[in-house]
């Protein structure tokens, strides 16, 4: 085994200098009180600013923690809470589009159901709330790939499995899609998983809009889509304003 | 002005929250405000009843403000209230005597025991089907009367008012001192210990045997009818509805037949049973309330099963265990296991209310090895909700000819998948989630509406409700009953724990 690397060591260190105090400190303090050299800790103070680690102050030239280490513990959302974070737009976006509403967060490389709201229509139907669906050929999967929650490449190296002849299955397609997802916001699936039915969905962003999971609504591609199969322009808006709603309470003030 | 909207003014033991509705039930815009907590002694809990009209006064705007609203486009409004709380105010000066004494107050502990043994609870279930405790409001008229000098010669002298929650904001939406209305439903009625179950009046065996002279208290009108105009806030609105708020929980959620039951799981929960226009006694613990009355139709009563803690044993196990950092994490925490390993918790934090109504019972955790882990007590501490369910509805089926065939559940702890499959499995019938969680804002809204005809009937309320989410049971019998007759051993443990009722 490899030993410790210095430099993550070194970082670590002015890290907690940096957090030891309330003041901020100019890189002779830091570079002084570390025993370092003046040009390594300015290379390290540098490298951390660059991943907004740590802030200079520009004023004094002076440094501190930066914001993205402050959200670092808090960027993990348990997805029960997720849920119980989500309930009260799931349901009005289900009474608004009357359509199923399906919230999806990330895991081992699928879409986990984390919660489900029936079609109003008051017909059976069973809960999906534990169900996985493919990445490529869901509309919450799309969106999930598209922000960055999963990585492409092992989903590509996996195998682009065929559910229907529209699944994306080549990856130049599935990487213009995304692409496409990113321009517009939101991700559609036509007949891509099952014949005969569709979906739309967006993000749903956490602190620092970091995408979390992905909210959408799904039902026959008659009722999402129009005659010439194109996702109904007012349903887009439900579920991208649903979208915003939840990112907004779970501190995405951006969105 | 075309009237657009209902709105609901949800006055609730830790916040005071304003909503407006559409025709089709869906929320339109919503405004909160927390009032506070005033916790003078152990066992004392208290609301300044001021900051709560206060607060009304800010949220109510805020709600139209919000989604750009006009009080004239306002059809109605309806007021679901924390039940038994009890305020007693000046008529002349508007002003409060002394804070609010709420629900969870448990400062009449003493003179509740002597009324237990003398007149004993056959007395008081006779009349007004509640047995003496803590919870109802006119124990507290007493204890003030016992306990502030001159008040009860001023109440007999007309100069003291007093009333539930709903009652004090109705009369100060109506204009307070220059002219207020005083009254009250009997769904609020229902809570005070002081009014007959079977003539909907007040009692005068009960006035006389609590000492409360008549000219203090409010009349007794329907859950929904015109009660009048405001003149505050929002001048000309009318106010045409009030209700409990477990009452309007069972309106909200649409339970209009006898038969139909809803459980709303907060802090703690209530199970309310329709029970149509018959009254039904119970023989098994549970309260019999009046579920609403809707104009000059018969009054429609229920069967309730208080239970004191569910989500409150969540917040204990995440604020004083430290177990888990946000209350949904409960359910992540318990699915690192399969099962409760063994271990129950009963969480008899302040006695059990329904189906037992022990005061001496307090918590256990039973059944500790040192196999268990936390996982196995996230487990017990979501089951606990579960296993008391069940004892209340085990309760109603035995107390009324109609067997739960579903369960319509609201409030926060439904968005806990775990819970409510655990809930179906041990009940053994469906469980069922509306597509409104708000559902006591909706059935003050409902009743509101109803009674200013925005909403012609309960038909037309009753296509509004859709099915959200539905939970099937799916637990083998034989488990079932094994895992309920280990919970029932628990219980009998928490048992005659405090040795006697201490002074508070």
């Amino acid at each position: 085994m490899a030993g410790p690397v210095q430099s993550i060591e070194r970082a670590a260190a002015i890290l907690r200098l940096l957090a030891s105090g309330p003041r901020r400190l100019g890189l002779g303090e830091v570079a002084a009180s570390l025993a370092l050299a003046k040009g390594t800790t300015h290379g390290i103070l540098r490298t951390l600013q660059n991943i907004d680690f740590v802030e200079q102050d520009p004023a004094t030239g002076k440094y501190q923690l930066g914001a993205a280490l402050l959200h670092l513990g808090t960027s993990y959302l348990d997805v029960n809470e997720l849920r119980s974070r989500s309930i009260n737009w799931a349901d009005a976006l289900a009474a608004r589009s009357g359509e199923a509403v399906r919230l999806g967060a990330p895991l081992e490389g699928k879409v986990l159901i984390v919660h489900h709201v029936f079609r109003p229509d008051d017909t059976l139907q069973t809960l999906d709330v534990g169900a996985l669906l493919p990445l490529h050929a869901s509309s919450l999967g799309k969106v999930l790939l598209a922000f960055g929650s999963v990585p492409l490449e092992p989903a590509v190296e996996a195998g682009l499995e065929a559910y229907t002849r529209h699944t994306l299955v080549d990856r130049e397609h599935l990487t213009r899609a995304l692409t496409e997802v990113r321009e517009l916001g939101w991700a559609a699936e036509v007949q891509e998983m099952i014949t005969g039915e569709a979906g739309i969905a967006a993000p749903v962003r956490g602190h620092g809009g970091l995408v979390v999971g992905a909210i959408g609504v799904s039902g026959t591609v008659e009722r999402i889509c129009d005659a010439k199969g194109v996702p109904q322009p007012a349903l887009v808006t439900q579920v991208r304003h649903a979208a915003r709603a939840i990112s907004r309470d779970l501190g995405a003030a951006r969105w | 002005m075309v009237k657009r909207y209902v709105m609901s003014i949800d006055q609730g033991t830790t916040s005071t929250r304003c909503i407006l509705f559409d025709h089709q039930g869906r929320l339109v815009s919503v405004a909160q405000r927390e009032h506070q907590q005033y916790f003078p002694r152990p066992g004392w809990v208290e609301h300044d009843a001021v900051e709560i009209w206060h607060t009304l006064e800010r949220v109510v705007p805020q709600a139209l403000s919000h989604a750009d609203v006009s009080a004239d486009e306002v059809a109605a409004v309806g007021i679901a209230n924390q039940r038994e709380t009890t305020v007693l105010w000046d008529p002349r000066t508007g002003t409060p005597l002394g804070r609010a004494i709420v629900w969870q107050d448990t400062r009449t502990a003493p003179l509740v025991e002597d009324l237990r043994s003398r007149p004993g609870d056959e007395f008081f279930l006779r009349r007004c089907c509640l047995p003496p405790s803590t919870y109802f409001s006119a124990p507290r008229i007493r204890w003030l009367f016992d306990h502030v000098e001159g008040l009860r010669q001023r109440a007999e002298d007309g100069e003291v008012l007093f009333g539930t929650m709903e009652s004090w904001l109705i009369w100060n939406l109506t204009g307070g001192p220059s002219g207020g209305v005083h009254l009250t439903d009997v769904t609020n009625a229902s809570r005070t210990m002081l009014m007959n179950i079977s003539t909907l009046d007040w009692d005068e065996e009960l006035l006389e045997f609590f000492g409360v002279p008549r000219p203090m208290l409010p009349e007794i009108r329907a859950s929904a009818e015109s009660y009048g105009a405001a003149r505050a806030v929002i001048p000309g609105v009318p106010i045409t509805a009030a209700l409990g708020d477990q009452q309007a929980a069972l309106f909200g959620q649409t339970c209009f037949a006898p038969g139909e039951a809803k459980c709303t799981y907060g802090t703690g929960s209530f199970l309310l049973l329709n029970t149509g226009t018959d009254l039904v006694r119970s023989r098994h613990g549970l309260l019999t309330t009046v579920a609403y009355k809707v104009d000059d139709q018969p009054a429609v009563y229920a069967l309730e099963g208080p239970i004191a803690v569910t989500g409150a044993l969540v917040q204990w196990f995440r604020d004083r265990l430290g177990l888990i950092s946000t209350a949904p994490e409960i359910e992540t925490l318990a699915r690192t296991v399969e099962n409760n390993g063994g271990c129950y918790i009963v969480p008899a934090f302040s006695g059990l209310y329904a189906p037992h109504w022990r005061s001496d019972a307090r918590g256990v955790i039973v059944g500790l090895t040192s196999y268990i882990t936390k996982g196995h007590l996230a487990r017990a501490v979501l089951e606990a909700t579960g296993w008391q369910t069940r004892e209340v509805v085990d309760a109603m089926n035995a107390d009324s000819s109609l067997a739960l065939k579903v369960l319509k559940v609201d409030g926060g702890m439904t968005s806990d998948n775990l819970l409510m499959q655990f809930l179906a499995d041990v009940l053994d019938v469906p469980v069922v989630r509306p597509m409104a969680v708000e559902t006591v804002s909706l059935g003050a809204a409902y009743a509101a509406g109803l009674a200013a005809g925005y909403w012609p009937d309960l038909e037309v309320l009753r296509r509004n409700w859709h099915r959200a989410a539905q939970w099937l049971p799916d637990m083998a019998p034989e488990r079932r009953e094994a895992e309920y007759e280990d919970w029932k051993r628990a219980v009998e443990r928490s048992l005659g724990w405090i040795a006697s009722p201490r002074p508070p």
